[in-house]
């Protein structure tokens, strides 16, 4: 008996420190492929680390509920998304301020290009075409746009996406499709 | 999973998302430089630095305003100390006093019942004693009548 209740506070102790170390470990992984996506939903580098943080934090909150029935990145997902909709949401709700859905400069986010090996006229076209998909991805409803960020930035597999978002498989599918359909569109359009 | 499993679940995913694009090149072609686009701007804004905005804070003004206080505070709670004291005096030699005086009223009320009640025997109960040289007088008066 008294060795029971010496041993248990260490067994405690222990157990949180490799809860910690884990969490951390989530962070460091995660945390870039968060930010990534949170950036390409509001166009907004403020906001999303502003969510960001919320996100880690309210995932550090719930971290001893998390089972690993899915995976810790498509939890993650799962709350940024969560979190991005609240947040929306509530901007909407002020409404004597001026909505904005979605901030995305189009100037600003096109300017970032990979600076591979290439000329200058495929650099124009590769900018040009950016903006292109920027656009089409402004005009897309809020579940297209994550449903296609999540497929074309983050390349998730679309079982992963129906199991963050919270959908069927083929409800995934469709959004996908009207998405890329519209995209198409705005690149056939200007072509 | 094991990595046969993972690897597997790529390769599959990567060919859904060619099977996505539906072999357009110009398509495929955008949503590439798109991705790579955002990529590069969440890695530029993910490590860019940061400058943590330090805070001026008004030491002097806030020391002067808490020693104040604190003055204020001390200076309060000493008055108030030396006020009940003093009230405590007062209203102890009050109560001392108006005691005295209850026992001086008792006393003197005690003396006069004393008196009274000694007045009251002496008329009540003694009798009136004739003077001492009374019987002598009279024999001097009869003396002098014969």
């Amino acid at each position: 008996m008294a060795a029971g209740t010496a041993l248990e506070p260490m067994t405690m102790a222990t157990a949180k420190e490799i809860a910690a170390e884990e969490f951390s470990t989530i962070v460091t992984t995660h945390r870039p492929q968060i930010f990534r996506f949170l950036l390409a939903s509001t166009g907004d580098v403020d906001l999303a680390e502003t969510l960001t943080q919320d996100c880690f934090l309210k995932a550090h909150r719930n971290w001893a509920s998390f089972r690993g029935d899915s995976s810790a990145m498509t939890w993650l997902m799962r709350i940024a998304i969560n979190l991005q909709k609240d947040h929306w949401r509530n901007r909407r709700m002020r409404f004597w301020r001026q909505t904005q859905t979605n901030s995305v400069d189009l100037d600003e986010a096109s300017d970032w290009l990979p600076s591979g090996e290439r000329s200058a006229e495929q650099q124009l076209l590769a900018r040009e075409q950016v903006e292109r998909v920027w656009k089409s991805v402004k005009g897309l409803s809020e579940r297209q746009r994550t449903v296609f960020l999540l497929r074309y930035v983050e390349e998730r597999e679309l079982s992963e996406i129906a199991e963050t978002i919270g959908l069927s498989e083929g409800t995934v599918k469709a959004h996908l499709s009207r998405a890329l359909g519209k995209v198409r569109a705005e690149l056939g359009g200007k072509r | 999973m094991s990595w046969r499993a993972k690897w597997a679940g790529k390769s599959e995913g990567r060919m859904e998302l060619a099977a996505d694009k539906s072999q357009d090149p110009a398509l495929e072609q955008a949503l590439e430089n798109f991705r790579l686009s955002i990529h590069a701007w969440s890695d530029a804004a993910y490590n860019r630095p940061r400058t943590a905005a330090k805070t001026v804070r008004h030491w002097s003004w806030r020391l002067a305003t808490s020693c104040a206080l604190g003055c204020v505070l001390v200076a309060g709670s000493v008055a108030g100390g030396v006020y009940e004291r003093h009230q405590r005096q007062e209203m102890a030699r009050i109560a001392a006093q108006q005691a005295a005086q209850q026992k001086l009223a008792a006393e003197q009320r005690a003396r006069e019942e004393e008196e009274d009640l000694l007045a009251k025997v002496d008329s009540d109960v003694s009798r009136e004693v004739p003077s001492a040289m009374e019987p002598l007088a009279q024999l001097m008066a009869e003396d002098e009548a014969q």
